[in-house]
């Protein structure tokens, strides 16, 4: 009974102190101070991180099958190279972002099979094929730009692990960026047919990174408190206006015209506006209906079900090493 | 394929930067085939940082042997649009990566060699192969250690993997003679010092091979009988569907700049 009756009593200060933690949370986060692992946190914004942070990072890993898909028909040795160099930097970020992920308390191989599992989402714009060379160029110049504009306000996130692991993984994008947009320069300078092949990869990415940044401000349910909390710092169509008005005149450098009528610039204001985005084709893809939702986590799944054999046999050596060891202590 | 291969003039010495380079490029495209595919996100990131490497000496090598050639090939014409009889490279790199042990058993072979290769390559009286020996060896050494302990933990890891290397010891010994053989062409170059004679290393590579091996718990086979062909240009059937794979682009748009 006095267990009990402690426990309870228990409980109820530990509501009480929660009130004046989270409290004292939101003060150092409006102070711009950065949460650390140990530090104490409200159980949702640990939920909401630990979901951002590794949709995150299986947004790198599977991102990298569409550009994996050239890496063996890469039209020179010096584009083979960048776009190897590029893939394995993405398998980089992904390991980043999952150790993130970690010091929130899950670990990696619970997050991966969750995404294996399709209960986990990973960005949208991964779902659809690279069916030209061309289309390389456009993911680096406008998927990797979209993914920089997303990520450079996550650099001042108010999660320490999350908000460093942004630093280092936007220095490479913005590399990843530069060389796609030069493929694009490169391709747009080129003959009738490459110029073609550009004009036509940019047709068919062009909606979809606009999905990139997320459904509507009226219609996004994690806005309110993830702003609150710092993890967001602009909104979804603040950040997509943004990309918009620099992407803009990138493609009238390179002679390519944006796949959108109807897109005027407002003379007031300078912004580029541009025409209603189809959300129904974005919560299909979301929903796994995309055009490469089903490969996608096939060729997933299927690196990780071939691939346990050679996991399980570097467990088992490093257990047999472990007791070697003791053994050899012991003698 | 609407463009026509190029004409090399192999003298001993394009022959010669020609056949490492292939070797190089051949390997390290093979590596990259495994780009998002890998075991472990880990071993993704290790076998595309070997590819790349390997990826970096293949065009070293294409541009050495153009200038050497000088005919107005370059590292692109070389990979490119030269077809499986005028590709030089040993057999055993252009064999498929099969599952995670015959790769990694294939590396170990190669890097073992590649390894001891180049660090004598080093002493080279050719300067620009002494240079690319320099630069080679560091990651030679890598790939060496990256594969030697993939073949003990695979080999002394549990009954399965050990099942499994042990089959790609087995397919893919008979590859292994081709490194250390020398023709009439290399000969010359052997005697100027510009070249080694890899017959010299085939010592210390058993003792390697067979070291790490013996560790896995593993065998080496004890058949001497080996295929050659490669740096002739008799290649096996994999070779013309890598090629035709890795040279699409610029067979279906010849003479673009990408």
């Amino acid at each position: 009974m006095y267990t009990q009756a402690l426990n309870t009593s228990e409980g109820e200060e530990r509501n009480i102190e929660d009130a004046g933690r989270a409290a004292q949370f939101q003060a150092r986060i409006d102070a711009e101070e950065r949460i650390e692992p140990n530090d104490w946190m409200p159980a949702a914004y640990r939920k909401t991180l630990t979901r951002q942070i590794s949709q995150h990072a299986h947004s790198e890993i599977v991102g990298m099958l569409p550009e994996g898909n050239w890496i063996t028909r890469a039209p020179s040795l010096r584009r083979k190279a960048a776009l190897l160099a590029k893939v394995q930097d993405e398998c980089g970020h992904g390991l980043y972002l999952y150790a993130a992920a970690e010091t929130l308390g899950t670990s990696r191989e619970e997050l991966v099979d969750q995404m294996l599992a399709g209960k986990a989402k990973y960005s949208s714009i991964f779902n659809y094929p690279t069916l030209t060379w061309a289309d390389i160029g456009v993911i680096g110049w406008l998927v990797d730009g979209a993914a920089i504009m997303n990520q450079i306000p996550l650099c001042r996130c108010s999660y320490g692990p999350y908000a460093r692991a942004m630093i280092r993984v936007c220095k490479e994008e913005s590399f990843h960026q530069r060389q796609g947009y030069e493929i694009m320069v490169t391709l747009s300078r080129g003959s009738e047919e490459q110029k073609a092949m550009a004009q036509e990869a940019l047709n068919r990415w062009w909606w979809p990174v606009l999905m990139m940044f997320g459904p509507p401000d009226q219609a996004s349910q994690h806005s309110d408190t993830s702003t609150k909390w710092k993890i967001k710092r602009f909104s979804n169509d603040e950040l997509r206006q943004k990309f918009v008005d620099a992407t803009v005149p990138q493609a009238q450098y390179l002679g390519l015209s944006i796949p959108d009528p109807g897109m005027t610039q407002n003379a007031a204001t300078g912004h580029w506006e541009y025409s209603a985005i189809d959300w129904t084709e974005f919560k299909e893809v979301l929903a796994g209906n995309g055009p490469c939702n089903r490969d996608r986590m096939a060729a997933r799944r299927k690196a990780h079900d071939e691939g346990a054999w050679v996991r399980e046999a570097a467990a088992a050596y490093a257990e047999k090493r472990k007791h070697r060891q003791v053994a050899q202590a012991a003698e | 394929m609407a463009t026509a291969n190029i004409e090399v003039s192999e003298t001993p010495l394009v022959l010669y930067a020609l056949r490492r380079a292939d070797d190089a490029l051949i390997l390290g495209h093979r590596l990259s085939e495994w780009c998002g595919h890998a075991p472990a996100m880990e071993e993704d990131m290790a076998l595309a940082n070997m590819g790349l490497d390997l990826l970096g000496q293949a065009r070293e090598l294409y541009t050495y042997a153009a200038n050497v050639e000088g005919k107005g090939n370059d590292e692109d014409k070389f990979a490119y649009l030269r077809d499986v009889r005028q590709y030089r490279n040993l057999l055993l790199v252009e064999q498929p990566n099969g599952d995670f042990a015959r790769t990694m058993v294939r590396q170990f072979f190669y890097a073992a060699f590649a390894d001891l290769y180049w660090r004598a390559m080093m002493a080279s009286s050719d300067p620009t192969f002494a240079a690319i020996a320099a630069k080679s060896e560091k990651e030679s050494a890598y790939h060496l250690r990256h594969s030697s302990e993939w073949i003990v933990r695979l080999g002394d890891g549990t009954e399965e993997s050990h099942r499994r290397a042990q089959d790609a010891i087995d397919d893919l010994w008979a590859y292994t003679g081709e490194m250390f053989a020398v023709d009439d062409s290399e000969r010359g170059l052997i005697e100027a010092g510009i070249a080694i004679d890899p017959a010299t290393l085939k010592p210390h590579w058993l003792k390697t091979v067979t070291g790490i091996v013996n560790e896995a718990t593993l065998s080496l086979p004890s058949g001497n009988w080996m295929q050659q062909g490669g740096r002739s240009g008799s290649h096996s059937e994999h070779l013309g569907h890598l090629l035709s794979e890795l040279q699409s682009m610029q067979r279906t748009f010849p003479g673009a700049t990408w």
